[in-house]
């Protein structure tokens, strides 16, 4: 008995896989993610995951990529970047995954690098700071705007109006910190001077001792705030209470209504750089980028019942470049998705019109980012 | 010399928050021997259940009112089902206990108010005052007036009343107090409840200028942990003078040296200080240490 037993089962171990060899011709395409789902990240992974969701549903609904279904893996990472790297390798050998979209934040990202690299699967971040892309690594792909550009944005802004001494106050936290980097690094060559560099904690209650300080510095022109989520709104109520009234730039870590909302009427005539999301109905017709901005933002809302916002729109980019990746490739054999993803041409997104190369692994130029000002309590196209 | 008013201005005012928070900190280690570190979500907790009930539209008087009573009910909640059937463990766990429960707190509003950040409206008006060439928001008088009203009014409180004392003397030698007649078990439920009520206070008070969302307990229990430290556990004065030193110097260093040592400034002085002084400024009396 215990050898007809044995027997069976090897029979069984010899069989199956070649059972299942034609089954898996039709396997679904796994995608797996790591974002920031909860934790003071939150409001970045939080519409990404949900945008992930329901365009995964929307694909399998037309009948997937190429004819498969997918399926999403994600892991959430509590916005603590230490604990994506655990989570990516999980991805990568428990649940096998063909391409791993995020790391909602720089730090994350950057913690999952070394092991896609080494895995080499294609990885398409969510996160804003230039080092994701520079130097290119062979498999690190990404689809926000960088803070450079955000910066270049603000800078040729303020050349307009004929301002070139800035004071910058950014966060401590990872995108503040690479932001201030960027913004003093280019801030030479575009003929702009940064005349005070102040810092806040991402929790800090108040700030009024960082712009009392720059209120007490001659010929200061504009006030550059670079930070995510609550932070800025509490500089920018402190700016308005210590009554200073330079010109006020935000960086594009604010681009979301909740900015406007915790801020009030401080918030009034605060400029921005951010992607076209934000005013898709205020775009002018012909704005190539028009129908998918509308059209995301409108199956967005009427999914969750809340506003859009352009973290969302990121991994919306994320999921569709890779499923345009799949269908040129005709597969998704890694390096054949790989080479396809870097050869991604005028693909219109959320985020811009992507044109990646072997050079560039984000595929983005300053025209992606539109200059916005809060009037009224809403956000308006400056040109 | 605005300059030095308007940081003045700032430090008391981040310094009163730091002190409410301290004292919830003094009120349950007086009473236990405990640090709780569930304080932090008290005052999240109060902030944000304030702020929740007013954006649906309660009248914000109303709005604070439920959110102290909720916030106290939690406290007297946390200590029927997580401290009261630990009571004889030693300190050590109770602490572990707390800080369990700070989690599910945190998680809970987490899962049942969002994530997203919430502001609530100033109490009087968001028009700055003009002193002397710097500005203080009315919200900022209503932080250090109800501070200083708190304060009385627990000095009040365990100097005159018989709760009050029994508090203390429980917080001085557990059994003698049982053998004199003081229900401890109550006196531990009490000062739950107090620390709870104390800190939603707090946080409704701040909610309007600092914003709050469901991890803003976090970083606040912390720094009224250090300020508590930095005056003294269980001393009321200490945590006042350690809430109000630490915003203080934190705001002075932002200003005069750099905001990139804001956080290590005052956290360096207060190694100094328990290097020097083990029981912070204005510590009194032994109680075991962990």
């Amino acid at each position: 008995m215990k050898t007809l037993l044995s027997a069976a089962l090897a029979a069984i171990t010899l069989v199956s896989p070649l059972a299942l060899a034609p089954v898996q011709a039709a396997d679904p395409i796994r995608i797996g993610s790591v974002l920031s789902a909860t934790g003071p990240a939150a409001f970045l992974g939080d519409p990404e995951v949900k945008t992930l969701q329901l365009y995964v549903e929307k694909l399998n609904a037309a009948g997937g990529i190429a004819g498969r279904k997918i399926e999403l893996v994600t892991y959430d990472d509590g916005s603590d970047a230490a604990k994506a790297n655990g989570f990516a390798k999980r991805l990568i050998e428990d649940d096998k995954v063909d391409v791993i979209l995020g790391g909602t934040t720089t730090g994350a990202t950057m913690g999952m690098v070394p092991l896609v690299e080494k895995a080499e699967i294609p990885f398409i971040s969510l996160a804003g700071a230039v080092v994701i892309v520079e130097p290119v690594k062979k498999w690190v792909f990404k689809t926000p705007h960088t803070d450079r550009m955000a910066a270049e944005k603000i800078f040729a802004d303020m050349k307009k109006r004929g301002l070139t001494k800035l004071a910058l106050v950014s966060e401590t936290s990872g995108f503040g910190q690479s932001g201030r980097k960027e913004t003093i690094a280019s801030a030479a060559k575009a003929g702009i001077e940064i005349v005070a560099d102040e810092t806040y904690g991402p929790k800090d209650t108040d700030v009024t001792a960082q712009l009392t300080k720059i209120k007490g510095i001659a010929g200061v022109q504009a006030i550059l705030v670079f930070g995510l989520g609550q932070g800025p709104a509490i500089v920018t109520k402190n700016i308005a209470q210590l009554g200073i009234t330079l010109p006020h730039y935000e960086s594009h870590g604010v681009a979301s209504e909740e900015y406007i909302k915790l801020s009030g009427a401080a918030a009034e005539g605060v400029r921005l750089p951010a992607a076209a999301l934000i005013v898709a109905d205020a775009l002018p017709a012909s704005d190539p980028q028009k129908p998918v901005v509308t059209g995301y933002a409108k199956a967005y809302t009427e999914a969750f019942k809340s506003e859009v916002s352009t973290f969302g729109g990121h991994a919306y980019d994320a999921l569709m470049i890779y499923a345009d990746a799949v269908k040129r490739a005709g597969s998704t054999d890694k390096p054949k998705v790989r080479d396809a993803i870097e050869a991604t041409k005028g693909f219109v997104g959320t985020g811009g019109v992507v044109n990646m190369s072997a050079t560039d692994h984000m595929g983005l130029d300053l025209s992606a980012f539109r200059m916005l000002e809060i009037k009224g309590g809403k956000w308006t196209l400056v040109d | 010399m605005s300059q030095f008013l308007q940081l003045f201005f700032s430090g008391t005012t981040v310094g009163a928050t730091y002190a409410l928070a301290a004292l919830g900190f003094s009120m349950i280690y007086n009473a236990s021997g405990v640090i709780n570190f569930a304080q932090g979500e008290f005052i999240m907790l109060g902030g944000m259940v304030a702020a929740v009930l007013s954006a649906a539209g309660v009248s914000l008087p109303l709005a604070i009112l439920a959110a102290v009573v909720v916030v106290t009910l939690v406290g007297l909640l946390i200590e029927k089902l997580a401290i009261e059937p630990a009571r004889d463990a030693d300190i050590t766990s109770i602490i572990i206990i707390t800080i369990g429960v700070a989690m599910i707190v945190r998680g809970a509003v987490e899962v049942t108010l969002g994530k997203a950040s919430h502001a609530l409206p100033h109490f009087s008006g968001e028009k700055p005052i003009a002193i002397g060439g710097a500005t203080l928001l009315p919200q900022s008088l209503w932080v250090m007036a109800v501070t200083t009203l708190v304060v009385v009014a627990l000095a009040l409180f365990f100097g005159r009343t018989r709760m009050g004392k029994g508090i203390l003397a429980t917080a001085h030698n557990r059994l003698a107090a049982q053998l004199v007649g003081v229900d401890v078990k109550k006196v531990l439920l009490a000062s739950f409840g107090l620390a709870a009520a104390l800190g939603a206070v707090g946080g409704i008070l701040i909610a309007p200028i600092a914003t709050t969302s469901y991890d803003a307990g976090l970083m606040l229990g912390l720094k009224g942990f250090v300020a508590a430290t930095f005056g003294g556990l269980g001393s009321g004065v200490g945590a006042i003078a350690g809430g109000v030193l630490l915003g203080l110097i934190e705001t002075m260093t932002a200003g005069y040296v750099s905001s990139a040592y804001k956080d290590a400034v005052p956290f360096v002085l207060v190694l100094v200080v328990l290097v020097v002084r083990p029981r912070g400024l204005f510590g009194l009396g032994s109680t075991d240490r962990v």
